[in-house]
């Protein structure tokens, strides 16, 4: 029973960063149909955002702020950069191939995804960097669940993500920029002849995408320490196949698909072998994708002549 | 030169025999004079000019580069089947190297023990028709998902095989530490010996595999892969078998990438995890890109030109020719009119003079790290670019820079972009000299992702690509 509360508890937090991916590449797929390689680095560079706001506030042992501000700090400023590193992107990279075939946008964002992955080991080496949050959230801090300890930061994770989650899902259903959002996903043509500025929705929804990106680097460095400039690869993958799972393009669907994929490699890790972890996930999600082609909640969309 | 008409238009329509006939000029004479020589003419030039490169050189290594271009000339006309031809976004295209290649050094090394032990001469048809096999089970899942979604589930299937490759499979892949101990390709008693003779093995397979596309391109199959790439549902109202059609196209592929991988493995005598990673996947797909997905001779010259550039990127002085020469190119060939080109040349030049005497007057420490540009690159740099001493630092700030600096670039008006321009090359020169000459290899994937992205935004359909006419729906 411990394990399994153990298990669970490392499966939501490891879900939730995963949740925190999926929504952006749901997100982006929504409006521009692109699977976007360069998500999973943009996660990375948020990560690589908060380590350096932590450094600057005096490194993880002698804190300068009190701990709930740097966490905010290494939050929003991890956030915002990666939000602003998917806009230019988006600018500079995908605009100018609205109108190109399918696969170049793809081949372009497998560029983008090298150029953000090799520019960092460039800069910042291969070495590890870590968070340590240990250092200033000990593990004591923590709750206790029928004889588990629960350590906080993993709490803190959690929640964030589900505040960050519902935010962004109210900004989908109750405001107008989310109208637009879901009518450019729909049909960028007609969006348009209604007066939507297009390329203003795909910028914003590349933001918000990106954002989310950081937060979810920031909180998995958090929790587990450590940061590599190639962290972002497989970390993409497994949100976007979160996506996938949940159905593309739907955030209830993404947040979903991130937790199924989170629990589905704790319990791998837990229960059959670490070794095969992956091999095991991406088993289930080829799984998915060919039993369920629209994913779990999405509908396979009638081609139409 | 005038703007050419609106692909589609009456006027476009009109003039189709200029383009047929390759326009006017002496580029139009070339390219007739190109045309009237046969697709297998000109194959046979191609040949007598590569078999004749190991005699030229008396270096075992360009001809171990001659191996591995050849090796990626084959996975690019493999991987056109699929994705140039067929339309089928492969993205675990290079799993089925992998495959051939682990399938290879197994049977044909002690590995697997028990006396499995085979020669070449059958171990290669067997790595192939096992390779057929995976191909129409991987290909099979084309039947119920297309496009992006074939895309993941490719990709998906790739990382399965490398996960599986990478850990170890206790007595089998080996983990980390690969399969070694490979036979050479020996078959009817004899072997494989020389690196010669693995270049010229390679050469001979990939001019059969050349010549078999080329055939399968113009018959039947071939006309009908390209109805199922452009019109999925219209070629299968023509009484196409649009999923027989794709299955094949997986095979096909399939059975080219395991027949480089059992050359691979029996040249390299023995095969590791990291030579099948997704880095080496764009490697293949930025061959097929840059070649122009479609086209044999395209994907063969693609893979030519990435290979022996990633190899010349190797050695800092001669990465500097590419890295300067390219940006030449870009202005000469950007830059108009040439009053424009000659005065950001000249301001340039004017720039980098005055930088550098202003740093030198300031401290004399700022100038001496001098660049890390060997030969006469080297020597004209001197006096043009600051490198402090340890700039190492300072370097990695102007990386970072430099990035901005261009996305900042593609953002503003034309007079102020021919301004910055100036300053921009300068730092980029400087980035070069301080921090990107030493680190080699990462700057070697930095290029290929910039290509990469540069290439598909100037030419969405490749380097040498034909625009397709797109029929509006």
């Amino acid at each position: 029973m411990r394990f399994l509360i153990e298990q669970i508890v490392s499966g939501l937090t490891l879900g939730g960063v995963y949740a925190l991916i999926a929504i952006g590449y749901s997100l982006m797929f929504g409006v521009l149909k692109l699977l976007n390689f360069a998500h999973g680095d943009v996660y990375m560079v948020g990560a690589f955002i908060g380590y350096f706001v932590l450094t600057g506030l005096g490194g993880p042992s002698h804190l300068t702020v009190p701990v709930a501000v740097a966490i905010l700090l290494m939050l929003a400023a991890g956030g915002l950069g990666s939000g602003l590193l998917g806009l230019c992107i988006e600018r500079v990279a995908f605009r100018p191939l609205r109108d190109a075939p399918r696969t170049s946008p793809l081949i372009a964002s497998l560029g983008i995804s090298f150029l953000l992955e090799y520019s960092v080991l460039l800069v910042f080496s291969a070495n590890a960097r870590s968070y340590n949050t240990s250092a200033f959230i000990p593990f004591s801090t923590s709750i206790t669940i029928d004889g588990v300890r629960i350590w906080a930061v993993r709490i803190v994770v959690v929640i964030f993500a589900a505040f960050v989650m519902y935010t962004v899902r109210t900004l989908l259903v109750r405001t107008r920029l989310g109208k637009q959002m879901r009518a450019v996903a729909y049909d960028r043509e007609a969006a348009a002849m209604m007066g939507i500025n297009v390329d203003r929705t795909i910028s914003t929804a590349f933001f918000v995408g990106s954002v989310l990106a950081g937060i979810a680097g920031v909180s998995f460095a958090l929790v587990f320490s450590e940061i590599t400039f190639n962290m972002g690869f497989l970390a993409g993958l497994k949100g976007f196949s979160a996506a996938v799972v949940g159905g593309i393009g739907n955030v209830p669907g993404a947040m979903f698909g991130g937790f199924a994929i989170g629990l589905a490699e704790a319990f791998s890790t837990g229960y059959i072998s670490s070794t095969y972890q992956n091999v095991i996930t991406f088993g289930i999600l080829v799984a998915v994708v060919l039993l369920r082609p629209g994913g779990l909640f999405g509908r396979v969309k009638l081609q139409k002549v | 030169m005038s703007e050419p008409p609106k692909i589609g238009s009456d006027e476009w329509v009109a003039r189709s025999h200029e383009r047929v006939e390759g326009g006017a000029g002496a580029r139009g004479a070339l390219i007739r004079i190109g045309a009237r020589v046969g697709w297998w003419w000109r194959l046979a030039g191609c040949v007598v000019v590569a078999a004749l490169i190991p005699h030229v050189t008396s270096s075992g290594y360009v001809v171990t580069v001659g191996i591995n271009t050849l090796l990626l000339a084959l996975l690019a006309l493999g991987l056109n089947v699929v994705v140039g031809w067929a339309g089928l976004l492969d993205l675990g295209y290079v799993a089925f190297y992998g495959f051939g290649a682990y399938l290879y050094a197994l049977i044909c090394s002690d590995q697997l023990g028990g006396g499995v032990h085979v020669a070449s001469e059958f171990a290669i048809p067997l790595v192939m028709i096992a390779a057929g096999i995976l191909g129409f089970v991987i290909g099979s899942t084309s039947r119920r998902v297309s496009g992006d979604y074939l895309a993941i589930v490719t990709l998906f299937f790739g990382e399965i095989f490398t996960e599986v490759v990478g850990v170890d499979v206790p007595g089998v892949t080996g983990g980390p530490n690969g399969v070694t101990g490979v036979d050479p390709i020996h078959a009817f008693g004899a072997q494989i010996t020389s690196i010669n003779g693995y270049y010229y093995f390679a050469l001979v397979v990939t001019v059969i595999v050349m010549a078999a596309l080329h055939l399968l391109d113009s018959s039947r199959t071939g006309r009908a892969w390209r109805a199922v790439r452009e019109e999925p549902l219209a070629a299968e109202l023509m009484s196409i078998s649009v999923n027989r059609l794709k299955i094949l196209a997986f095979v096909v592929g399939a059975v080219i990438a395991a027949l480089a991988g059992t050359i691979f493995a029996a040249f390299e005598t023995g095969t590791y995890p990291t030579d099948f990673d997704t880095s080496f996947l764009v490697l293949v797909y930025a061959a097929v890109i840059l070649g122009g997905a479609g086209s044999i001779a395209g994907v063969v010259v693609g893979a030519v030109v990435v290979s022996v550039m990633l190899e010349i990127l190797r050695n800092p002085t001669e990465a500097g020719y590419i890295f300067y020469g390219l940006i030449l190119v870009t202005l000469v060939g950007r830059l108009r009119p040439w009053r424009t080109l000659a005065a950001v040349l000249a301001a340039l030049v004017v720039f980098g003079v005055a930088v550098h005497a202003i740093a030198a007057a300031i401290s004399s420490a700022a100038v001496a790290g001098g660049p890390q540009s060997q030969g006469w690159i080297g020597v004209a740099l001197r006096y043009w670019v600051v490198v402090p001493v340890n700039a190492t630092n300072l370097g990695n700030w102007g990386y970072g820079l430099l990035l901005l600096a261009v996305v900042g670039l593609t953002r503003v008006g034309r007079t102020v972009r021919l301004v910055l321009l100036v300053p921009t090359i300068y730092l980029a020169s400087f980035v070069w000299e301080t921090v990107l000459v030493t680190n080699p290899t990462t700057t070697r994937e930095i290029l290929v992702g910039v290509i990469l992205i540069v290439l598909m935004i100037a030419r969405p359909n490749g380097a040498l690509g034909v625009r397709r006419v797109e029929v509006a729906t």
